[in-house]
């Protein structure tokens, strides 16, 4: 009903937010179009309303807007993005628009990118696993299906190389591949990273398979909220209408949420911790939330949100708030990444709550529960016994935790370390953790029983 | 008519206008919104919204509903799924699909559904608040109780026939002292903001009995008591509620998911519906309800949902039943506060939190309790809240407030956790305040010595504590036997006694008869390992008999209903090391 009416000018423009007053009829998330003098126009949401007062945030930032070159018009609904199964195989902006020169994508439906909250009802829990090729991961935080299993890195570490070994290498147990898809949203990221990305996915033949929505460091920060909000819609509509197993890798979260924090501070928020906007949690967890199986549907989403840790500290807000809510976490080591373990994964921060009931018989293999165990309070061990050693010297360990030591050297160098290239299947990988346990002595082995020490450690 | 002034978020104003009262429920816009009013002044009243805003619009109207936000009591909500505001999301996937929509405006309750009443009252009977006037069976485990509002009573005056009834017929009349006519169905409203009274509260003397070791023997619980469980990410504290709400005696489990993970109230569904309550062989769905505003639902429907459980929990204790909230957690409801308190402007005190977050919290834990119920039977409430401190730091507010209204502390490890430890509940940082309440109940039912069997377990653990830090500096090869012993047989503790597997069929729930013999045996190995090295006999010639790895197995090797095993056990090492402690004697 308003889309004929053209507002003119603004009546205040701070950062990224502009008021307009005098205007009746505007619902609140309402999407507005703001064309310029020069011909170009700009998208703005409704924030806040407050009498005859409304208050919009421009995605793409307010650089060259003034009080009077403006003319707003209301669009009377929240901001969708076509949605198409050909999206696949293209690159969008953050804020869901083509950028690949290929033109615009034909809709076979338009998605309001908010989404709506599943119902705990309609989700079914999930079980079966991806499989990524990448020993640490499959077999000790193993990922899910409809899973969300952040990877918390720093700066520096090679989480992006790991990204992209995950995309090429990853597949599903059992059914064929031509259901399975990847949104790649990228926010904040760097020029050479993103083309760093953008060219691994071409040269392994992946790219077909994805759906990429680049949002670079020097990009407005409003379209940066926007990013992960329109990835996420795309990857729904592909899995629960179109029946795809969709992963959505996001990186960096953190970029999101300093996007989220600059929003906030011009709003005039009250912060909360850090700064951070006191619905941080909620805000997150929005996004998060959006991975799942649902009744009805064969698809799935699984999200790998990747985040790097402000100086390294896990409990800073980001990846504190991110762990609460997502399904486990998988944590980059710098001590490890420094001595050349190629993924520097740190076992004992790294966990995947879902594991649990999508591995063993049916699933990986019977012995897989009690080997990841195993190599967990084996490890826990492990730092124990350095401990040790460093306050009294390797030579006086007793001879228990001099093999501890051993197993220690030969995990991170053996089951850790793994090649670029190198995609081993689940039986290689839980080969070669009973292979490593064998040099403990058995009376050690108190997580596996009898019989699987018959069957694997003296076969 | 009242219109909307503003819309920030959830939180929505209405100007000038005196209309409505403090915590008044409204409905908000025309698709009638679900919301409360939370200020009221000259200028603007102040209305949170239960949904998602998105779409009203400036203008909109707003209408007074005359009550507070209160929620629907009756028949129906045992093993039903709930959101926030009571809102039943099983039948709401029939109206709205897999998402939730807004203004799907539903019954609580499923008006359609008969149930068998029995009518207990007479005509000409006196009924006072709190009495029951019906009965009904609810579920295979839970017969309901309809029970007189407890502000209203009265003479009666018609009394229906025994049969089926749906919720919202009227099964009797009631004449009050000042000649009203009141008619009561099988449901009823309360609001959730007060709680509902009782006759008297009276002391918590009978332990809640959960089957974890570490819980009913080192750090128990009472019936009607309170508890935090504390812990970072990873920690295992929506595990060990998750244990809990299977396995501890309580008639009725209220499970809130405030805030918390979809897959994780997925996973109870599927879970409960499995799983069979050892005590009746019915279905574990059958005693549970669940309340579920996923993090990612609505934050004011989020805050709200602690009191909407706690609401329903009291209802079912006035009919003498003894109910175990699970809340998990309670900091994503104090972030729910401070978002809306934030949206408000009210002033901040610590990290942004309001200033009001302890008295909130104390109102709310303070609705826990052992009680004689106005209807004459005892019933009680268990309050067991989740904490999530931000960055794992227990001195953050929520963790601080929290510990000065619950008297159990079952503070989660993360070390614990790491070493996969679980649960891992740290014996040292962690108390129970009910210990000396409770030592009665288990005097008399489990046995008389378990008290001081307990009490020994303890000082080993403690004694090891002391030894570990010597041990981290100069190594254990260089304490006397004696210290060593102390270590190796705390390490059969910590291993054998406090780690519990919930996936092993034996283990997942432990009696007290044998949670008591577990800690004799451990002692009788103890006390015999050092009489030997009182003989001078060495420490390693006492453990190459293998008791101490058998002790560590015990928990899988002798199931639950062949206790007669631990005799067995207890006359071998007995056997095994009279040679020695005769030799030189």
């Amino acid at each position: 009903m308003n889309n004929n009416i053209q507002y003119v000018g603004l009546n205040d423009i701070n950062g990224p937010l502009v008021a307009l007053e005098g205007i009746k009829g505007i619902s609140y998330d309402e999407i507005a179009e703001i064309s310029l003098p020069d011909g170009s126009t700009r998208t703005g949401r409704v924030v806040e309303l407050e009498g005859d007062k409304v208050i919009l945030q421009v995605f793409e930032g307010t650089s060259g807007l003034s009080l009077t070159n403006t003319k707003t018009t209301f669009k009377g609904k929240p901001l969708e993005i076509p949605l198409s199964t050909e999206m696949l195989g293209r690159i969008f902006n953050g804020a869901g628009k083509p950028i690949d020169g290929l033109g615009a994508v034909f809709p076979e439906k338009m998605g309001d990118i908010n989404g709506k909250p599943l119902n705990p009802v309609s989700r079914k829990y999930p079980r079966n696993y991806i499989h990524t090729g990448i020993s640490s991961i499959d077999a000790l935080m193993t990922l899910i299906r409809g899973q969300k299993l952040p990877i918390f890195s720093g700066s520096g570490l090679s989480h992006n190389k790991l990204a992209v070994q995950i995309v090429r290498q990853a597949k599903l147990s059992d059914d064929d591949n031509a259901q399975f898809g990847i949104v790649f949203a990228a926010m904040g990221v760097q020029h050479d990273v993103a083309d760093y990305f953008k060219k691994s996915f071409e040269e392994s033949g992946a790219l077909e398979r994805v759906v990429m929505f680049l949002n670079l460091s020097n990009d407005p920060i409003i379209e940066r909220i926007l990013t992960p909000k329109c990835a996420l819609t795309v990857a729904e509509y592909l899995a629960y209408e179109k029946n795809m197993h969709m992963l959505v890798i996001m990186t960096d979260m953190t970029s999101y949420a300093e996007a989220l924090r600059e929003f906030s501070s011009s709003k005039g928020e009250i912060p909360g911790r850090k700064g951070y906007p006191g619905y941080l949690y909620s805000d997150l967890a929005a996004i998060y939330e959006r991975a799942g199986v649902v009744e009805g549907s064969e698809g799935s989403v699984t999200q790998i949100p990747i985040l790097t840790m402000p100086n390294d500290d896990i409990t800073h807000p980001i990846p504190d708030l991110t762990a609460y809510i997502t399904e486990g976490q998988i944590v980059f080591d710098r001590e490890l990444d420094q001595t050349g373990v190629y993924p520097g994964l740190s076992v004992l921060l790294s966990l995947s709550r879902l594991m649990k009931d999508g591995i063993g018989k049916g699933y990986t293999r019977e012995d897989h529960a009690p080997v990841a165990n195993q190599l967990f309070a084996a490890y826990a061990r492990v730092q124990d016994a350095r401990a040790l050693a460093g306050v009294i010297g390797e030579e006086e360990l007793s001879e228990i935790d001099k093999a501890f030591i051993e197993f220690g050297r030969e995990f991170e160098q053996k089951f850790l370390k793994q090649g670029f290239e190198e995609n081993r299947s689940i039986e290689e990988t839980l080969d070669l953790a009973w292979s490593l346990l064998a040099k403990l002595p058995e009376s050690q082995l108190d997580r596996l029983d009898e019989k699987l020490i018959e069957q694997y450690l003296h076969k | 008519m009242n219109k909307i002034y503003a819309i920030n978020g959830p939180v929505v104003k209405v100007r000038k206008t005196n209309d409505f009262f403090m915590l008044e429920k409204v409905l908000v816009g025309d698709n009638k919104l679900i919301g409360e009013v939370i200020s009221v002044s000259d200028e603007f009243t102040t209305i949170q919204v239960y949904e998602q805003t998105s779409g009203l619009k400036v203008g909109d109207p707003v209408f007074p509903t005359g009550t507070p936000l209160s929620v629907a009591l009756g028949p129906g909500i045992i093993s039903n799924i709930f959101d926030g505001i009571e809102r039943p999301l099983k039948a709401m996937t029939s109206q709205s699909g897999i998402y939730i929509k807004e203004g799907s405006s539903m019954n609580a309750l499923d008006t359609e559904k008969e149930y068998d009443v029995t009518i207990t009252a007479k005509v000409g009977d006196f009924l006072s608040g709190g009495e029951i006037y019906a009965t009904c069976p609810e579920t295979a485990l839970i017969t309901h109780k309809c029970m007189v509002p407890p502000d209203k009573s009265g003479t009666v005056v018609f009394a229906a026939e025994n049969g089926k009834y749906k919720v919202n017929d009227v099964v009797l009349k009631l004449k009050t002292v000042d000649s009203q006519e009141i008619e009561l169905s099988l449901v009823q409203n309360w609001a959730i903001r007060k709680p509902r009274p009782v006759k008297k509260r009276m002391a918590v003397t009978k332990p809640l009995i959960t089957g974890q070791r570490i819980i009913d023997t080192v750090l128990p619980i009472g019936k009607g008591g309170t508890a935090a469980i504390p812990g970072g990410f990873g920690t295992g504290k929506t595990m060990t509620q998750h244990q809990l709400a299977k396995w501890c005696d309580a008639d009725i489990i209220i499970y809130i998911g405030c805030g918390e993970r979809g897959n994780e109230m997925t996973q109870v569904l599927e879970e409960f519906s499995e799983l069979i309550d050892p005590k009746s062989g019915n279905a574990l769905t059958d005693r549970t309800v669940l309340i579920a505003n996923t993090s990612n639902m609505p934050v004011a429907a989020r805050e709200a949902s602690i009191y909407t459980g706690i609401t329903l929990a009291e209802y079912y204790r006035d009919m003498g039943y003894h109910i175990a909230i699970m809340a998990d957690s309670t900091s994503r409801w104090a972030e729910a506060l401070r978002e809306i308190s934030g949206r408000l402007e009210e002033m901040p005190a610590e990290e942004g939190f309001p200033a009001y977050l302890p008295s909130r919290l104390a109102e709310f834990y303070e609705r826990a309790g052992y009680a004689d119920t106005l209807s004459g039977n005892e019933g009680s409430i268990t309050v067991i809240g989740a904490v999530s401190p931000q960055g794992s730091d227990f001195s953050e507010p929520v963790t601080q407030n929290t510990k000065r209204f619950v008297r159990c502390f079952w503070a989660l490890d993360k070390s614990l956790a790491y070493a996969r430890h679980y649960p891992a509940i740290n014996w040292t940082m962690s108390y129970s305040e009910y210990t000396d309440d409770l030592a009665e109940f288990y005097h008399e039912n489990v046995g008389k010595d378990f008290m001081e069997c307990r009490q020994k377990i303890s000082n080993i653990l403690t004694e090891e504590n002391k030894l570990m830090e010597i041990v981290k500096l100069i190594g254990a090869d260089v304490l006397p036997d004696d210290q060593k012993l102390t270590i190796e047989i705390a390490r059969v503790v910590r291993v054998g006694f406090l780690q519990q597997n919930a996936y092993h069929k034996d283990d997942t729930y432990v009696p007290l008869k044998k949670q008591l013999l577990m800690m004799k045996a451990i002692l009788k190995l103890y006390d015999l390992s050092l009489s030997a090295l009182n003989k001078g006999i060495i420490l390693s010639k006492v453990m190459e008999f293998g008791f101490f790895e058998e002790l560590i197995k015990m928990k899988y090797d002798i199931p639950n209903d062949k206790l007669e095993l631990f005799e067995k056990l207890n006359l071998q090492m007995e056997n095994a090391f009279a040679p020695l402690l005769e030799k030189e004697a």
